[in-house]
């Protein structure tokens, strides 16, 4: 079995804070993490692995700095890493993303499950694994909470809803994003750890993908940001003041003010 | 492609080389220079208060013929048997949408024995309701859902089309626009029209720290998903119809076999769809004492959430998390009890409409984003805001 994991470099929102008074965005330098939804993601595969065997490859699209990234998931037992970079590549929506990503699994094919985290936190939409399904014509399941082979040719996944559990079996090759319930992310090991530093992370390019130019990046996109703004601050903003009784009190009358349902 | 900088406009300020999270921009003598490291990430184009940056444009390609497209739709969300809600609050936004353009606001239902359905959405302002009943659509699945949905766009070309950011939605209309080739804006909170007939579509990112209003504007259709509790149902009844489409059954094809569906109806489970919401932290001292919360939240016909730190004390399920690894939430009331407002807590709740912070530390970053601020013991603060709900319930 080829797995593939997506994963993405996003910045640390650790450091990224509201003042308060201005409501702008605090920056304490710009540090990058791995998208904390795709390390579950390569925790997923590794668990497959353990339990059947499996080669794994991890690939993400983004800076030359995204390397390490890479390396830093192939210490936890990951096989094989590969980095999509190219300038041609800036500026690209999920579509765009979608592309270049799921051309770089047909190249590594056969792959029989790519797995992707539920979202990003920076980018937030969560499209990107789907719109790979799509363009690699592959059956998905979002926000898979635990997975496990059927047989050889099915897997059997657990997926969150908004209004509890789905149980389905889908066919392989399949695409799935999952969210923290497939478990706690390893810790890297020794051994990894030095075969991780060593290894050679081929970059590929949009033209090892055959992907044209004007097909990736912002040339290649659909949705434009025209308009990037802080969040208009509360201005509703009120510190309830007096004893326990008393401050309840007025919680109260404003939450019936507001017309809160259940009040 | 890098972000441009208009050298008659740039007075060489200095402000967005502070913002640009790639550290792309560096002043020159008489203007900022971007450099390769750029990601088009446009973060610096609002922060220049002299109009000097903007970014270079989107998609070449085939343009679809734009004028071929009319009409908006709402993709009104039916699960197993029921209507949710999220269907007539967009019927509310995208009527106002219709409106501007002059054109028909429509509806569209997938699923399976669907009596009665459309006469649910008529009076939200719908000209008309297409509904797709097969019994492929009986349960939910990706490929069925999308490919009816990308079938009846196909054939009837709306210029938007809009969908519930709900589980379902954001799983299968990312299917819907990859397989139309178009773009698609996640998770909306604010929709409005240019006279060209644009949708601008302003969504939260980076966890909510910053908004982007994000346009199409070369294919068709528009389409993006909302943020369910934010736009409001309007009742405008028109005499629409009500109008049954088959598509063919190659579209309802799926790989997929949906082998249980387990709904957990139990209210505390239920965080995403909950009006009020109260959640406890670490301040909660101990697994018992979220039994305080239960009954504050049942009062409220409300659900129990949780911050990580409560969770890893094993004081509750994780089913009950807030926060970026744990659900996103957007309730109408989000009552943050005994936790301090760590940023990965933050992301999960802030789209709340009225955030209340319970926290005995007046400097505890959960007040930044608190609406209403209430600087107490929460062991007093609590207890006594029962006693008050009670006797107003009671009386
Ligand atoms: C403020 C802002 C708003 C935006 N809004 C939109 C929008 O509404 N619509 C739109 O189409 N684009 C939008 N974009 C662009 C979008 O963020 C990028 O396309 C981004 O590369 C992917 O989207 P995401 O971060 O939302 O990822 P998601 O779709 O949330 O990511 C899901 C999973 O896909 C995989 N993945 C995502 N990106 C990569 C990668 N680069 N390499 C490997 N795996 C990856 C990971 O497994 C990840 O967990 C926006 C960008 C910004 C800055
Ligand atoms: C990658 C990553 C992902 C994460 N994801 C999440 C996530 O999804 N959700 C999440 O919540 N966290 C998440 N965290 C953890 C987060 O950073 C915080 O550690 C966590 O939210 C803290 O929980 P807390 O607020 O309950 O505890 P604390 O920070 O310890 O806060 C307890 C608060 O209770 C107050 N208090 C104590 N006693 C009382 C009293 N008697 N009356 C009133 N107030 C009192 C204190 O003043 C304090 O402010 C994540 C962290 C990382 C690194
Ligand atoms: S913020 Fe505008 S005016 Fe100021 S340096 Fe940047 S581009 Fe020039
Ligand atoms: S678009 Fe983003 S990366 Fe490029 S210069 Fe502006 S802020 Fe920096």
């Amino acid at each position: 079995m080829h797995i593939v994991v997506c994963i993405k470099q996003v910045p640390d929102t650790k450091n990224v804070r509201i003042d308060p008074d201005t409501h702008t965005l605090v920056r304490q330098g710009v540090e990058s993490i791995i998208n904390p939804f795709d390390l579950f993601a390569a925790e997923a595969a590794l668990r497959l692995k353990d339990r059947h065997g499996a080669k794994i490859t991890v690939i993400t699209m983004g800076p030359p700095q995204a390397e390490t990234a890479l390396r830093e998931v192939m210490a936890r037992g990951v096989d094989e890493a590969v980095l999509l970079s190219d300038r041609a590549f800036a500026g690209s929506d999920t579509w765009a993303t979608a592309t270049a990503l799921a051309a770089a699994v047909k190249k590594l094919n056969p792959v029989d499950l790519v797995i992707c985290g539920k979202q990003a936190i920076d980018g937030d939409t969560a499209q990107v694994g789907p719109e790979m399904a799509t363009f690699l014509d592959f059956p998905q399941a979002a926000c898979v909470k635990s997975l496990d082979l059927a047989d050889q040719h099915h897997l059997q996944i657990t997926r969150q809803t908004d209004e509890g559990t789905e149980v389905w079996k889908l066919p392989l090759p399949a695409l799935i994003t999952v969210v923290k319930d497939v478990g706690e992310p390893r810790v890297p090991s020794i051994k990894h750890k030095l075969r991780a530093k060593k290894a050679a992370i081929p970059v590929w390019g949009a033209a090892d993908l055959e992907l044209a130019p004007e097909q990736v990046g912002l040339a290649g996109s659909f949705t434009q940001v025209v308009r990037v703004f802080s969040p208009p601050r509360r201005s509703d903003r009120i510190l309830l003041e007096g004893d326990a009784t008393q401050q309840a009190e007025q919680l109260y009358d404003l939450l019936k003010a507001a017309k809160v349902p259940g009040i | 492609m890098k972000a441009l900088v208009d050298p008659n406009k740039c007075t060489a300020c200095g402000v967005c080389e502070e913002v640009c999270p790639a550290s792309a921009i560096t002043l020159a003598a008489t203007m900022a220079q971007v450099s390769d490291d750029c990601t088009l990430c446009g973060m610096c184009v609002d922060t220049c208060e002299f109009g000097a940056i903007s970014l270079p444009e989107v998609g070449t390609g085939p343009m679809a013929n734009l004028a071929d497209y009319r009409g908006v739709w709402v993709y009104a969300e039916w699960r197993e048997g029921v209507l949710h809600r999220v269907g007539s609050e967009l019927l509310g936004a995208g009527r106002k949408l219709a409106d501007k353009r002059g054109v028909e606001l429509s509806a569209v239902v997938l699923g399976h024995c669907l009596d009665g359905i459309g006469e649910q959405l008529l009076p939200y302002g719908a000209d008309r309701v297409l509904l797709v009943d097969r019994p492929e659509l009986a349960h939910f699945t990706d490929e069925a859902y999308s490919g009816a949905l990308r079938e009846l766009v196909r054939r009837e070309r709306p210029e938007i089309l809009l969908a519930g950011a709900t589980a379902i939605g954001r799983s299968f209309i990312p299917r819907v626009a990859a397989g139309l080739g178009t773009g698609l804006t996640a998770d909306c909170t604010e929709l409005d029209i240019s006279a060209e007939g644009l949708l601008l579509q302003t969504r939260p990112a980076f966890g909510g720290n910053v908004m982007a209003t994000i346009v199409c504007p070369h294919r068709r259709p528009q389409m993006a998903t909302v943020r369910p509790k934010v736009m409001k149902p309007t009742v405008d009844p028109r005499g629409g119809r009500i109008e049954p489409v088959e598509p063919p059954p190659e579209c309802l094809q799926s790989r997929v076999e949906v082998l249980e569906v387990i709904p957990e109806r139990d209210a505390t489970a239920r965080l995403t769809e909950a009006d009020v919401i109260v959640s406890g932290g670490r301040g909660l001292k101990k697994a018992e004492n979220f039994a305080l919360l239960e009954q504050l939240a049942q009062l409220m016909n409300g659900a129990v959430g949780a911050s990580r730190g409560a969770v890893e004390e094993g004081w509750i399920d994780p089913s009950h998390q807030v926060g970026q690894t744990g659900r996103t939430v957007a309730p109408t009331l989000y009552l943050a009890v005994g936790l301090s407002g760590a940023i990965q807590h933050v992301v999960g709740m802030q789209g709340s409409q009225i955030i209340v912070a319970v926290n005995k530390d007046p400097n505890a970053p959960i007040f930044d984003v608190a609406s209403y601020g209430v600087r107490a013991d929460l062991f007093e603060f609590i207890p006594a805001f029962i006693r008050k709900l009670k006797q107003e319930q009671g009386g």
